[in-house]
């Protein structure tokens, strides 16, 4: 069994257009929650969402490049660049038949699905672009990826939801870890603000027409975001012989499936996922020190969440700090168990816990330290990143500080 | 499990309706459910509760999308909160479609 080490991390979202600018607003607190570009006609039933706000893809991209690349592959690409970039390696011959690509996305190219669908039922023209295919396929980010670097090793994309890249990086990390491969680009992206999915998500009646307030008692649903997280996991012997620096270190996984109901949470199975993780990384609950909640903001997400962690983790519940940094990045469904994993890197590097915003008031069936507000100092050895997945799918992902 | 036993409660005797107009909305309340949860109307009483008819979260989601087609309303999400059983959604449909001519009315502007 190798050590598994982040050697590069990259991040484009609502917060940012990279690692330390959201770094920074994830800090201060700021929900980057805002007024959608297009609040549709008829207006959505809600009208905020976390967009990308200062993703210009041109800046990024050729004209002939975008042709190919839809808006999710482009997230996805441009954050593998940070973390590659981030972590200095080069992808020697080999290397690049040792090295992973494993992404997450929930629904792949929306947009041009959209457009094909637009033309054929509202305009009658049966003529779809060309590229409809290449672009709105889930791996488009994870193959425009292993031609970008020219990398040969495993490359496939993981869609079970919003555990997609959570569930991603677990692969990259037993990958990494069983030695089938020396490094791996792993992380998601979603795109989700294409007018047919607004709809849809609409109908299901779980977004909140305002902003996401996840473990306060006037919560009223999720709140939709776009983005990508990637991050480079290395051996860690390979990682030190080369004198890389190291953001952190995963240490263990688990997935779980509630086998109970399509969409309604149950304890039993988030409550499975946090235990084999902890058995995964050979852990007693009482080494973690804080939890990266998948806390969505709607109803039923955040009181099961509390009681399932209070299920592994008993009475030293009361002594976790608990966050859902949704609060200020939103849901980015796909994408949302790494970028969670990223800020919790950085939770765990910096000693500083990122908050929950948008907390206005408590609710005894959410009564964890949920870190309402306000970023507050504490030094964390190891943390925990949840995701559960429409479906019954869930994932936690268990991290440690790199000490070096 | 919380298995219900329907066979009585088909045959117990309803409460008589207040207004023949409340009445026919209930049975197109009572149509939609039926047609949306693919069981015969015949086994939803005017007083069945959700429960009973084991309609979760998510069937409800369906049939309020349908029952927002059927009257040409629009259900608030608060609303589905209150809205545990036939006779609930049948005062719930009531109050809107009368909100509803109300702001539509001529009169009213």
């Amino acid at each position: 069994m190798n050590r598994v080490a982040v050697t590069g991390l990259g991040l484009v979202c609502a917060l940012g257009n990279n690692v330390e600018e959201s770094w920074r607003r994830l800090l201060a607190g700021e929900c980057r929650i805002a007024p959608l570009s297009d609040e549709g006609n008829p207006p959505y039933k809600f009208s905020k969402g976390a967009e990308a706000w200062g993703f210009r893809p041109h800046e990024h991209f050729s004209e002939k490049d975008l042709v190919m690349l839809e808006r999710f592959a482009q997230l996805a690409t441009v954050a593998a660049r940070e973390a590659v970039g981030r972590s200095g390696l080069r992808f020697d011959r080999e290397l690049a038949d040792r090295t992973a690509v494993i992404t997450g996305s929930s629904v792949g190219g929306q947009f041009s699905e959209e457009e094909g669908y637009q033309r054929l039922y509202r305009e009658g023209n049966p003529r779809v672009a060309p590229l409809t295919i290449p672009r709105t396929m889930a791996n488009a980010g994870a193959s425009r990826i292993s031609l970008e670097f020219g990398i040969h090793g495993p490359t496939y994309t993981v869609s079970t939801a919003c555990s997609s890249s959570n569930h991603a990086l677990g692969q990259a990390f037993w990958l990494v870890r069983g030695g089938a491969v020396r490094a791996a680009i792993a992380g998601g992206s979603e795109a989700v603000f294409a007018e047919g999915l607004l709809r849809a998500w609409e109908a299901m009646r779980v977004v909140s027409p305002d902003v996401c307030r996840p473990f306060s008692a006037d919560r009223r649903g999720l709140s939709l975001g776009e983005g990508a997280g990637m991050l480079v996991l290395e051996n860690w012997e390979h990682a030190h012989a080369r004198g890389a620096r190291v953001y952190g270190e995963i240490i263990g996984f688990g997935m779980s499936s509630d086998a109970h109901h399509l969409t309604q949470l149950c304890v039993d199975g988030p409550a499975k996922a946090m235990t084999w993780a902890l058995q995964d990384a050979r852990l007693s609950p009482e080494r973690v020190g804080y939890i990266n909640a998948h806390g969505t903001g709607t109803q039923a997400n955040d009181t099961t969440e509390t009681e399932a962690i209070r299920a592994v983790f008993n009475s030293y519940a009361d002594k976790l700090l608990v966050s859902s940094t949704k609060s200020m990045h939103g849901h980015t469904l796909g994408a949302a168990g790494a970028i969670e994993a990223i800020a919790t890197l950085l939770t765990l590097q910096h000693s500083q816990i990122p908050p929950t915003v948008n907390y206005t008031t408590p609710d005894p069936a959410c009564n964890l330290d949920v870190v309402p507000n306000q970023a507050r100092s504490a030094p964390v050895e190891i943390a925990l990143s949840n995701t559960f997945a429409f479906g019954g799918l869930n994932a936690s992902l268990i991290m440690k500080r790199f000490a070096g | 499990m919380d298995a219900v036993d329907n066979s009585q409660r088909y045959h117990e005797i309803r409460p008589m309706p207040e207004t023949p107009e409340t009445d026919q909305l209930s049975s197109r309340v009572i149509n939609v459910i039926a047609k949306t949860q693919r069981i015969p109307a015949e086994s939803i009483a005017p007083d069945s509760t959700f429960n009973q008819l084991k309609i979760d979260s998510l069937d409800g989601i369906n049939i309020i999308f349908a029952l927002e087609n059927e009257f040409g309303i629009e259900i608030p999400d608060e609303g589905i909160n209150n809205m545990r059983s036939v006779r609930e959604v049948t005062e719930g449909i009531e109050k809107l479609m009368a909100a509803k001519a109300q702001t539509t009315s001529p009169g009213a502007v």
